[in-house]
């Protein structure tokens, strides 16, 4: 590759970190109103929701492996199981399943 | 830097490090096929940081866009980081300026959704830094080693992995949904809107999530706010 490539890694470098960095320095020690907070306060649940459905079902061509991986993941989740269990438990399923198929 | 903090970042940001290894290989892998050489696909792992974008912009490389499209096109894509960074900064504890601008740049969907699910009211600075630089290790390390190997895990393998993320996300966010009515509805308003956008195809996955996040977000404290008055 030539020079424009590195041109463009930095690019992408600088208009990657703006929207991370900002909010985190600028809004550093300011006092927002009620309203925006609560609703910042929703964000990381929202955040979730929207992260997981519907790409958790999408993952592979194959439709089943994320019908199933989402049944593994919700299932062991609900036992109580922490996060580490939960990812390796449901990667566990998966490759079980894809022996079989 | 308090120790003890850092190490329980260490290990909350495990299974982003575990996540993040079949992805960084196959973009690695991808990378190479696409003509750059090691150090050029390692480079875009250490200075970008964003998966998503990243894997866009190998194939926009191979179709042939202009430089300046790639990256507006990655600008776009991360907007959404805008709303999540300033959702963190109310759970982080201050600190200086320059120490946020630092970890700022290790803001990616999973590790926000480490931090701002954890539970206790202040993140404290080390934390962060715990969960953000194993991940960002293993972001970086598996793209050298995907370019290096050039070849991708057993199907099986590589298959069953695809899970490990969305197991992540869920693993966090079912243990705030038990009993919590609020939680739930948060999660499933944005999963139905964001669900919608996707099969309506009427917003690319970047602005889908950001748009759903805020709709829900909104919508449930404008509910709450009202049972409030009644």
């Amino acid at each position: 590759m030539e020079a424009w490539y590195w041109w463009m890694v930095l690019g992408m470098a600088v208009v990657t970190y703006i929207p991370r960095a900002i909010p985190l320095t600028f809004l550093e020690g300011r006092e927002l109103p009620e309203s925006v907070q609560n609703i910042l306060r929703n964000i990381p649940y929202a955040v979730l929701g929207a992260l997981i459905f519907p790409a958790i079902f999408f993952i592979q061509e194959n439709i089943w492996f994320g019908i199933i991986g989402a049944i593994a993941a919700f299932g062991i989740a609900f036992t109580g199981a922490n996060v580490m269990i939960v990812v390796l438990g449901s990667i566990a399923v998966l490759a079980i399943y894809s022996i079989f198929i | 830097m308090d120790r003890r903090e850092f190490a329980a970042g260490i290990k909350a940001g495990t299974s982003i490090a575990i996540g993040y290894f079949p992805i960084a290989l196959t973009f690695g892998l991808l990378a190479k096929t696409t003509g750059l050489s090691l150090w050029e696909a390692t480079a875009m792992s250490i200075f970008v940081f964003a998966g998503a974008a990243q894997y866009i912009s190998l194939s926009l490389i191979t179709a042939g866009v202009a430089p300046a499209v790639i990256v507006l096109n990655t600008f776009i894509v991360n907007i959404r980081h805008f709303l999540m960074t300033a959702a963190l900064n109310e759970k982080m504890q201050p600190d200086d300026r320059w120490k946020k601008a630092l970890y700022a740049f290790g803001i990616t969907d999973e590790s926000f959704s480490v931090l701002a699910t954890q539970k206790g009211n202040k993140l404290s600075t080390a934390f962060a830094a715990g969960v953000i630089l194993i991940a960002y290790g293993s972001w970086i390390i598996f793209t050298a080693i995907g370019h290096l190997i050039g070849a991708n895990l057993p199907q099986f393998l590589q298959a069953s992995m695809s899970i490990a993320l969305y197991a992540m996300f869920v693993g966090l966010l079912v243990p705030s949904m038990r009993g919590n009515r609020k939680v739930i509805s948060l999660a499933l308003i944005a999963g139905l809107v964001n669900s919608f956008f996707y099969f309506t195809e009427w917003l690319s996955t970047g602005w889908a999530i950001m748009v759903s996040t805020l709709a829900s977000a909104i919508f449930i404290e404008w509910v709450s706010r009202k049972e409030v008055k009644e």
